[in-house]
């Protein structure tokens, strides 16, 4: 009991204090986990949209592909990356492994079936009448598209959260390809995860701390987020 | 000589179940008309077609120009419009809801400002410009829905029940605007309604659709 006290005080005093260490490791767990999610987003809306839009062949199969995707296992995305960039992989002339941009490929596959999937949901279930009336107020298929997904604009940024809150808390497949090289590819769970193996608990607590806050941010976005799709806040005007 | 619908030999089925059978009918520019009849006899599914929003299993809808049938595109799909049943309110505010036509078609901003804020007030609904569309009433939407399809001033305006489900004030008000649309003869006027009161009010010509065909009441 005394070690968790004793590790709690040295890890407010590490907050407080605000340890040069301790910022590094959050702003690069933030630099990877928001790469990470741009690109799924960038990638998985269009998907989702076009999935939900289109009749396209095989698209029964490629949601499936997707909806499965959302239950990966860390770990194995991380071997999967790691094979891909390793030396002897298909990918291993791009020197990639235990590097930043390895562990961004890494938590992008864990973020793009989220956010394709619930962007998906999303546009699907925007009432056929809006797709309509736009028609009939004259929009081509592109803004007719458009006027769908910005209909649907609560429910994709709903999916973007739960793609940045899978991502900020995953262990396995950062430490694979990352290798926690400290000050170079060590993020916030990565550190907990070593820290705690060495016994040293203020850190690792001091991250734990501020990993729950992160996780309590994005809850409370996500039900802001949520609200606003049914009160209708944040309706955008410019007149 | 403005523009308008012709039908011609128009069949149109769901489900193995025939709508309309060879329906032709040729609609005179600049007028009103009111088609009636019982639910389920395909007035929707005429307008709908008519609208250019559905296709007919057979025959065609012809709009025609210097005795040219148009090419169904784009630029013949801006000058027509539908005000649908259930209006389809897009989740922003009343104001860029009536706007959505006019910023799809690159106008200016201050051209928008100018006709949405008129039409809003010829409505009734400048009070409500800021406010979320999805929070207006239902006798309100149907004003905001025919405010989206005059302020791009169609040359030919479907209009499926513009007055169904809502009171008596709302209707009144829908009603009187259709009527000052009708004097102006600026648009050619295809509605669909249960009234005959109101199809006596509205209407130049008034029709009714019966065995999947249009018949001149």
């Amino acid at each position: 009991m005394d070690t968790i006290l004793q590790g709690f005080g040295s890890a407010f005093k590490l907050i407080i204090a605000l340890d040069s260490e301790l910022l590094k490791i959050i702003w690069l767990s933030f630099k990877v986990s928001g790469a990470a999610l741009l690109l799924a987003v960038l990638f998985g809306l269009p998907l989702g949209a076009l999935l939900a839009l289109k009749r396209l062949p095989l698209r029964g199969v490629i949601l499936s592909l997707i909806n499965t995707g959302m239950g990966l296992p860390p770990v194995v995305v991380g071997l999967f990356v790691y094979l891909l960039l390793s030396r002897s992989g298909p990918l291993g002339f791009m020197s990639l492994l235990y590097t930043p941009p390895a562990m961004i490929v890494a938590q992008f596959i864990l973020a793009f079936p989220i956010v394709t999937s619930l962007s998906h949901t999303a546009i699907v279930n925007v009432n056929p009448i809006i797709r309509q009336a736009a028609q009939v107020l004259g929009a081509n298929p592109l803004q007719e598209a458009l006027t769908v997904i910005r209909e649907a604009r609560y429910g994709i940024m709903t999916g973007g959260i739960a793609g940045l809150g899978r991502v900020t808390a995953e262990v396995g497949a950062v430490i694979m390809v990352g290798g926690n090289i400290a000050g170079y590819t060590r993020v916030m769970t990565t550190t907990i995860a070593l820290e705690t193996d060495k016994g040293n608990f203020d850190l690792a607590i001091a991250l734990g701390i501020i990993l729950l806050g992160l996780s309590l941010l994005i809850n409370l976005a996500f039900r802001a987020v949520q609200r606003m799709g049914r009160t209708g806040s944040g309706v955008v005007l410019w007149d | 000589m403005g523009l308008s619908p012709e039908l011609a030999q128009i069949s149109k089925a769901y489900n193995g179940r025939v709508i309309l059978k060879d329906c032709s009918w040729v609609f005179e520019p600049g007028l009103a008309h009111v088609l009636m009849g019982p639910n389920g006899t395909g007035k929707s599914t005429l307008l709908r077609i008519c609208a250019l929003l559905e296709s007919p299993d057979l025959g065609s809808v012809n709009y025609l120009a210097g005795g040219r049938s148009l090419a169904h595109d784009l630029e013949l799909k801006r000058r027509i419009t539908l005000l649908l049943p259930g209006v389809g309110v897009f989740n922003t505010s009343v104001f860029n809801n009536v706007a959505y036509g006019l910023k799809i078609r690159g106008l200016q901003r201050r051209e928008i400002e100018a006709r949405v804020g008129a039409i809003l007030e010829s409505v009734g609904l400048a009070d409500k410009r800021r406010q979320r569309a999805l929070e207006i009433s239902t006798g309100q939407s149907k004003r905001l829905g025919l405010a989206r399809a005059m302020v791009l001033e169609p040359e030919v305006l479907f209009l499926d029940e513009p007055t169904a489900s809502i009171d008596q004030e709302n209707s009144e008000i829908i009603e009187r605007i259709i009527l000052e649309m009708k004097e102006k003869k600026r648009a050619t006027i295809i509605m669909v309604t249960h009234d005959p009161a109101q199809a006596r009010r509205l209407g130049d010509r008034l029709l009714l659709i019966k065995d999947g065909k249009l018949w001149s009441r």
